[in-house]
């Protein structure tokens, strides 16, 4: 399995196991980021860390260090222009 | 709509909620998650002036306003977005404290039109908590461009409380709301949606809030559920005995929970996503998106914005931009004022004299008390009036967030994080706005780097007085590029800021706040086409009552005061000249004068007085009556001893001393210590100093 981190700009993922310590994983509940949720890369910073994701919707960004716990299956590219419900 | 006069300033430390009702109002709280235009929609019912814009966080405290529909008195509470009701951060504690307490009668939930699922999540909880409550589907026009349409009906009869669908900036659109509200009040009886966990969690729940004794206005299953994962900040207000009655009993059950497999984590999980789902399943076959790619052309705008390659010189080109229309604007304006302050003062005189003043009482009241406030306004607001439109219209339009993305790996490596950068955007506009929006930032050793750097960023009052000096001394006779030439020296000199910020957050973080960066996420909220001409009008306005304000408050009391000191002599000297010498050894070691460390020592209360008390101190040596231009102004500073080298150190120092006494009070209250408040003084000036002194060493060595 992946992790969430891993993606590519353009790739999405569904949510297999959100492993984030205490608070960070309540963060990630907050914004809908639960299992089987469908997660697409949308961009990254000049730096390539963080990365932003389109996430139920919303573009979040997200440091790699902090979603690297989280695990995903594969879903290729995918549509990275909202309606991805 | 950028930061407003109630948002800057002295306005910026009274945050603290306190609302007086002084009969049958009702107390309404817009609650909400961050940027879907909560304040722009408080705004439109009260008519107040909340600082609003198109990034997450800017509202941190709690705003209150009034509206009087036909029928009832209402109180409005503005509170900080959040996306759940389990708090983070201390806005989001506001935020929840607020919803949870029985002070709120009812609750506006305000919804995210394009992004309705994620709102729902926390309407959702709400709905937990409270069954008075009114869903508002804001920013129905950006979905309607998106192609996202929201049957508002069926929501109503799956959800079970009023719907309404508002465009907030259009005002027309908040009389359904207002209507809506009015039906609630007065019949506040409803089957509320609630959110069904799995059977496990719905057991242990229901023997939990057997041991809850019942109270008005508060939900036991909810408390239980919160119970259940370890939330025992519910408890707050019961009495001891009936806390440890509670927990004990909470405690028995999660063992018993824990032996299926169950722990708390896992119960956290299955309640979050029980309310996720719920609200997948409340909007499915109730919005339907007609457009596909709808984020299309954000995504390329992120491109350009937020590019690998490009990124990084696009934000400088920005600001060199905006620098750049500001100093070429703001000469306009400065010719008007300059002409108008110097007839004003020829007025003045003439009156005066004509009604037989006597000769000191005149000069007091000319060169003290009309002077300086009238330097403070010709020098000052000129480049804010062109300044903050510019600033609050990359603002509206998202640009914000993406500059925080952009600079969260640097940021990281000096462990601390991109929200820092929003911190010191709102330090550009008033640097005690950006000390209290600094709670948008998590974790507290983050949050005091914010607020202690927070000073190296020029603040409205400071970089003004930079751009005069800039343009005084170095870009005379550079001729029709000078506008150009000052802008780009300027935007070095807030580089050179920006990288003093990047190096102390490192130095702090390895000294007195050792830690590590903690987690960050960000949302970067869709580009909106700001609404330009209100902009422009709006901050105009508000930037003039601001600079307007201070310059009475501040710059009278320091014009007389400066007055007194140079007319009153002690031994043939006068005070000024007595002060003046004695900080004169320190302030040459700087590569200033004596004139200069007394001016930014009587600009504690506002450094927009600093230059304008500079000019003064000189003119009460000379004879030079009328100075309102640059030109006359470079002429003065050259006539007492200034070149290139103090105009360098002046900058300098400008851009890093001690914060005004605003500021100082904001910090104070925000950290509440002593001794941060301290280090916040301290540190900027301290850097300030020492770079001050290396300058003027170098210059002196080198012999220019």
């Amino acid at each position: 399995m992946k992790s969430l981190c891993e993606l590519a700009v353009g790739e999405s993922g569904k949510i297999k196991r959100v492993l984030a310590k205490e608070n960070m994983r309540r963060r990630f509940l907050d914004i809908g980021l639960v299992e089987n949720t469908l997660v697409c890369c949308v961009g990254k910073s000049p730096s390539g860390d963080p990365k932003a994701y389109l996430i139920r919707g919303a573009v979040i960004a997200i440091r790699s260090d902090d979603c690297c716990d989280i695990l995903i299956e594969e879903q290729g590219m995918g549509d990275c222009y909202g309606s991805n419900t | 709509m950028g930061l407003t006069h109630s948002s800057t300033g002295l306005g910026a430390v009274s945050s603290e909620l306190v609302i007086k009702r002084n009969g049958n109002e009702r107390v309404i709280a817009v609650a909400g998650n961050p940027n879907v235009g909560k304040s722009t929609l408080f705004n439109a019912i009260t008519g107040m002036k909340q600082h609003t814009g198109n990034w997450p966080g800017k509202t941190v405290a709690n705003a209150v306003g009034f509206y009087k529909s036909e029928k009832h008195s209402y109180i409005f509470v503005d509170i900080p977005g959040t996306y759940s009701l389990f708090a983070h951060s201390p806005e989001e504690e506001i935020a929840r404290d607020f919803i949870c307490s029985a002070s709120s009668e009812t609750v506006v939930a305000v919804c995210d039109a394009t992004c309705l699922e994620r709102s729902l999540n926390l309407v959702l909880q709400i709905l937990e908590i409270k069954s008075n409550v009114i869903v508002c589907v804001n920013l129905l026009d950006e979905a309607k461009r998106k192609g996202i349409e929201i049957d508002l009906k069926l929501l109503e009869k799956r959800l079970g409380v009023a719907v309404v669908g508002t465009v907030a900036r259009k005002k027309k659109s908040i009389k359904g709301l207002i209507k809506r509200l009015d039906e609630s009040v007065e019949n506040s009886k409803k089957r509320a949606y609630t959110v069904v966990y799995p059977q496990k969690i719905e057991e242990a729940c229901e023997r939990i809030s057997t041991f809850i004794s019942p109270k008005e206005s508060f939900n036991a299953r909810w408390a239980a559920a919160r119970l259940l994962c370890g939330d025992f900040r519910v408890l707050q207000g019961f009495c001891e005995q009936e806390k440890l009655t509670i927990t004990e009993a909470t405690r028995q059950v999660k063992a018993e929970l824990e032996e299926e497999g169950l722990n708390e984590q896992k119960c956290e999980e299955m309640i979050a996503s029980s309310v996720v789902f719920s609200a997948e399943a409340v909007c499915n076959g109730a919005v339907f998106e007609t457009k596909k790619k709808y984020s299309q052309r954000d995504r390329k705008i992120d491109k350009i914005l937020t590019g690998k390659a490009v990124g990084y010189p696009v934000m400088i080109l920005l600001l060199l931009f905006v620098f750049w229309l500001t100093i070429s604007g703001a000469n306009y304006f400065s010719e008007i004022l300059s002409f108008l302050f110097s007839k004003a003062e020829n007025f003045l005189n003439e009156i005066l004299i004509s009604i037989k003043t006597p000769n000191e009482i005149r000069s007091f009241l000319v060169e003290g008390v009309f002077r300086v406030p009238a330097w403070v306004v010709s020098v000052m607001l000129p480049p804010m009036m062109v300044f903050f439109p510019l600033f609050t219209l990359l603002e509206d339009l998202g640009y914000l967030p993406r500059i925080a993305f952009n600079l969260d790996k640097p940021f990281k490596k000096c462990k601390s994080c991109g929200k820092q950068a929003l911190t010191m955007c709102m330090g550009f506009g008033c640097n005690a706005a950006g000390v209290v929006g600094a709670r948008i930032v998590d974790s507290k050793r983050e949050r005091l780097l914010a607020i202690i750097t927070n000073s190296l960023v020029p603040c409205n009052g400071r970089f003004p007085a930079i751009i005069a000096i800039i343009s005084m001394f170095f870009v005379a006779g550079v001729g029709a590029f000078g506008g150009l030439a000052s802008s780009v020296i300027l935007t070095l000199v807030i580089l050179f800021g920006v990288g003093v910020t990047f190096l102390s957050t490192k130095l702090l973080s390895e000294t007195l706040l050792k830690g590590e960066p903690s987690s960050y996420t960000l949302e970067l909220p869709p580009y909106r086409r700001p609404q330009i001409l209100r902009v422009i009008i709006r901050s105009v306005f508000d930037r003039t009552v601001f600079v307007l304000g201070r310059a009475l408050v501040a710059a009278v009391p320091a014009g007389a005061v400066i007055w007194i000191m140079a007319n009153v002599t002690v031994g043939g000297q006068s005070l000024l000249l007595i002060a003046a010498d004695f900080l004169d050894p320190l302030a040459r070691l700087m590569g200033l004068d004596g004139v200069i460390l007394i001016a930014f020592i009587l600009g504690l209360p506002a450094n927009e007085i600093v230059l304008p008390i500079i000019i003064m101190a000189y003119l009460s040596n000379d004879a030079i009556v009328d100075a309102f231009s640059v030109e006359q102004m470079r002429e003065i500073l050259t006539l007492n001893g200034w070149n290139s080298v103090t105009a360098i150190c002046t900058i300098t120092f400008f851009l890093f001393h001690w914060p005004c006494s605003t500021t100082l009070m904001t910090i104070k209250k925000e950290t509440n210590s002593l001794k941060w408040t301290a280090v916040s003084l301290l540190f900027p000036t301290v850097i300030g100093a020492v770079l001050c002194i290396t300058i003027n060493l170098i210059a002196r060595a080198i012999g220019a």
